[in-house]
C-alpha cells in the first residue's frame, strides 16, 4: 500500500509536469467547458420564460444551478482513456507498461487525477462566471450537500471503471472510434448532461434508471443543485455501488482476456 | 551441473495466426465473409540454458525469431508450446517479483515520457521499482558517469537525438539493477562512436553487477565485442549454440593462408586467390587441405612469412544464412 502511494505521488508529479507543457490547451478547454452549460442555460431559460417562468419545476436560476452542477460533476468524473487505448495497442506502447511491476490502470488513474487537479482553478473560474451571469439558485439541504462528495467519488470510480473496460475493446477491435463516439452520445443523453432526466418520456426514464449513466453524472449533480429526498439518495448510492461492483467484475474479466489476446499476438 | 540456470528454455515454440488475402477490392470483399488463415511458425523447438552472468548474442536475419524469443523470455508473449523459466519464474505470468528483476530494452519502444525531462521519467521508475533512495542515487551517478548522461537529464525527451534517447532508455531500464537484461538491437541506428559506447557500457554493467545479458544485434561488432557464446537462429530454429570461435570452425569449410614471398609468383595452383598485392597473397583453402598446401608452399616457393587465419565471422554467418536460404 505504501508502495502504491509512492507510485501515485510520483505519477501525479509526472503527469502534472506533462500537462503543464500544454498551456494553450488549458485555455481552449476553458472555452469548451464553459460553452456547453452556457448554451444549455440560455436555451432552457428562454423556454422557461416563454412557458410562464417554469418548465417541469425548473425556473431559469434552477436550470443554471442544474447545468453548472452537471458541468462540475462531468469534469470530475469524465475520462478520455478509451480514445488512447487503440493507439497503445496498435503501436506497442502497451508493452513497456506491462513490464512494470505495477498494474497499468494506476498510471491512468493518476494521470486523470493530475489533470483534474490542474483544471481545478479553470473549472472554479468558469463556475463563478456562470453562477454570476445566470444567477444560479442552488437549493440543496445540508444533508444532501453532505452526501454530494461521497456520491461524486463513487461516480468517478464507477465511470472510470466502465470507461476503462470500454477502452479494453481495443484489444479486439482495430477501429474503436465509432464505438467510442456512440458511447459519448449515449452518455451525453442518458447521464443528464443534455437535459434533466425528468424531461425524458416516462418509459425512457425507467430505462435510464437501470443503466449506469445517470449515476455517473445526474445523481451527484442533483444532490448539489436541488438536493434529493432521503429515499432517492439511498437508491442512488445503492445503484452506484451495484454498478461499481458489476463494473469491477467486468473490468477484471475483460482485462484478463484482453491481455491474453495481446500476449498471444505480440505487442 | 547442479546449479539452476538463470534462463532455461525447453522446446519453445510460437505459432502466429495470420489472416491473409489477395490484393484488390474483390479479395477484400471476399475476406469479409471468408478469411484465409495461415499459421506462421515464429519460433520452433528452441532449447537452451543460460548461466548467471553470461552475455549471449542472439543472431539471425530479420524474421528469424529473435525478438519473438526475447519477448517470450521477458513475459510479453506467451508461447504456443514449450517451457521457459527465467530466474525460476514463468515469464508470461509477469509476477511482480519477476518484473522487478528484469529489463527489456527495445530500440523503438519508449518508456521515457516524451514531453518531460528525462530525470522525471527516472524518478517515476524509482517509485515503480521501489528503488531505495541511496541505491537510486548511486545507480544514477554510475549510469550518468558511464553513459555521459549529465547534460541530458534535465532536457525533455523530445529534444534528444536518437543516440541520446537510446542511452537514456538503457539507463532508465537499469536503475532497478535488473539481474537479467534483454536487449533488442541496442545499437540500431547509432553511429560508430555511440555503438562502441553502448557496447562498453553493457560489458561494464555485466562485470560490475554480474547480470545476465541476452542481446540481439545486426552488428557483428556488437556480438564479437561482447559475447563469447552465441545462439544462431534462422526460420525460428536453432542452427548453433556455442562459442563464437567454434562457430567459425564448424561452419566455415575454408581457412585463409596469407603468404609473403621474396618475389611474386603465381599461386593459383595452390588455392583460390582472394587478393594479391606486391608481396602478399591471400589464399582460400579448404580446411582439410591446409596442412598439405602449407607444406607445399613452403617447399616450392621462397616464403618469407606465412600465416593461417579464420575468415571473418561476419562472412561466415552471411554464408550460413544464404546457404540455409538455398536449402
Amino acid at each position: 500500500m505504501t508502495h502504491l502511494i509512492a507510485v501515485y505521488r510520483q505519477q501525479l508529479k509526472t503527469a502534472i509536469a506533462e500537462q503543464l507543457q500544454y498551456r494553450a490547451a488549458l485555455v481552449i478547454w476553458l472555452i469548451e467547458v464553459a460553452l456547453g452549460p452556457a448554451v444549455s442555460i440560455s436555451v432552457w431559460s428562454t423556454v422557461a420564460r416563454n412557458e410562464g417562468g417554469e418548465v417541469n419545476g425548473y425556473n431559469p436560476s434552477g436550470f443554471a444551478a442544474y447545468f453548472i452542477a452537471t458541468m462540475l460533476v462531468n469534469y470530475a468524473t469524465q475520462t478520455w482513456v478509451f480514445w488512447e487505448f487503440s493507439r497503445r495497442v496498435r503501436e506497442g506502447e502497451f508493452s513497456p507498461l506491462l513490464l512494470r511491476p505495477v498494474h497499468p490502470i494506476h498510471a491512468d488513474i493518476a494521470q486523470h487525477l493530475a489533470y483534474k487537479m490542474l483544471m481545478l482553478p479553470v473549472i472554479g473560474l468558469v463556475t463563478l462566471l456562470l453562477w454570476l451571469a445566470f444567477h444560479a439558485g442552488f437549493t440543496p439541504s445540508p444533508a444532501s450537500l453532505a452526501t454530494f462528495l461521497p456520491a461524486l467519488l463513487l461516480a468517478f470510480a464507477l465511470r472510470f471503471t466502465l470507461e476503462w473496460t470500454l477502452a479494453l475493446l481495443a484489444f479486439w477491435l482495430t477501429q474503436v472510434n465509432v464505438i467510442n463516439q456512440l458511447y459519448v452520445v449515449v452518455v451525453l443523453f442518458l447521464s443528464g448532461q443534455l437535459l434533466p432526466l425528468s424531461f425524458l418520456p416516462a418509459p425512457l426514464q425507467t430505462v435510464t434508471a437501470w443503466l449506469p449513466f445517470q449515476w455517473m453524472v445526474a445523481f451527484p449533480a442533483q444532490l448539489l443543485s436541488t438536493g434529493l429526498s432521503a429515499q432517492a439518495v439511498l437508491t442512488g448510492f445503492l445503484a452506484q455501488l451495484l454498478w461499481l461492483l458489476l463494473g469491477l467484475g467486468l473490468l477484471t474479466l475483460t482485462w484478463r482476456r484482453g491481455l491474453k489476446r495481446y500476449t498471444a499476438v505480440g505487442g | 551441473m547442479t546449479a539452476v540456470a538463470t534462463v532455461n528454455v525447453t522446446h519453445l515454440r510460437k505459432v502466429y495466426r495470420v489472416y491473409e488475402r489477395e490484393a484488390g477490392l474483390g479479395a477484400a470483399l471476399r475476406a469479409l465473409f471468408q478469411r484465409q488463415m495461415q499459421e506462421i511458425v515464429g519460433v520452433d523447438d528452441l532449447t537452451f540454458a543460460i548461466e548467471a552472468g553470461e552475455i549471449i548474442g542472439f543472431l539471425g536475419p530479420n524474421g528469424a525469431g529473435k525478438t519473438t524469443t526475447l519477448k517470450m523470455l521477458a513475459g510479453l508473449l506467451y508461447p504456443s508450446a514449450g517451457e521457459v523459466r527465467v530466474l525460476g519464474y514463468v515469464p508470461w505470468r509477469r509476477e511482480r517479483a519477476f518484473l522487478r528483476q528484469i529489463a527489456l530494452v527495445m530500440g523503438q519502444r519508449q518508456q521515457l515520457i516524451w514531453d518531460i525531462p528525462v530525470i522525471d521519467s527516472f524518478e517515476l521508475n524509482r517509485a515503480i521499482y521501489r528503488i531505495p533512495p541511496a541505491q537510486y542515487r548511486h545507480m544514477l551517478d554510475e549510469l550518468a558517469d558511464l553513459l555521459d548522461l549529465a547534460p541530458l537529464l534535465h532536457k525533455p525527451v523530445r529534444n534528444l537525438s536518437l543516440g541520446e534517447r537510446m542511452k537514456c532508455e538503457i539507463a532508465g531500464s537499469l536503475l532497478h539493477r535488473p539481474q537479467v537484461l534483454f536487449l533488442d538491437e541496442p545499437t540500431i541506428g547509432l553511429d560508430i562512436v555511440m555503438q562502441r559506447r553502448i557496447r562498453d557500457f553493457i560489458r561494464e554493467y555485466n562485470q560490475r553487477t554480474g547480470a545476465t545479458v541476452l542481446l540481439t544485434s545486426h552488428y557483428m561488432a556488437d556480438v564479437e565485442a561482447l559475447c563469447r557464446r552465441v545462439i544462431l537462429i534462422h526460420h525460428g530454429t536453432m542452427l548453433f549454440d556455442g562459442d563464437l570461435t567454434r562457430l567459425v570452425e564448424r561452419f566455415s569449410p575454408y581457412k585463409t593462408i596469407i603468404v609473403r614471398l621474396e618475389e611474386p609468383a603465381d599461386l593459383r595452383p595452390y588455392g583460390e586467390v582472394l587478393s594479391q598485392s606486391e608481396d602478399h597473397v591471400s589464399l582460400r583453402v579448404p580446411k582439410s587441405a591446409i596442412a598439405r598446401v602449407t607444406a607445399r608452399l613452403l617447399t616450392d616457393l621462397p616464403v618469407l612469412d606465412l600465416s593461417v587465419e579464420d575468415p571473418p565471422i561476419e562472412t561466415v554467418i552471411e554464408q550460413i544464412f544464404t546457404q540455409e536460404e538455398v536449402v
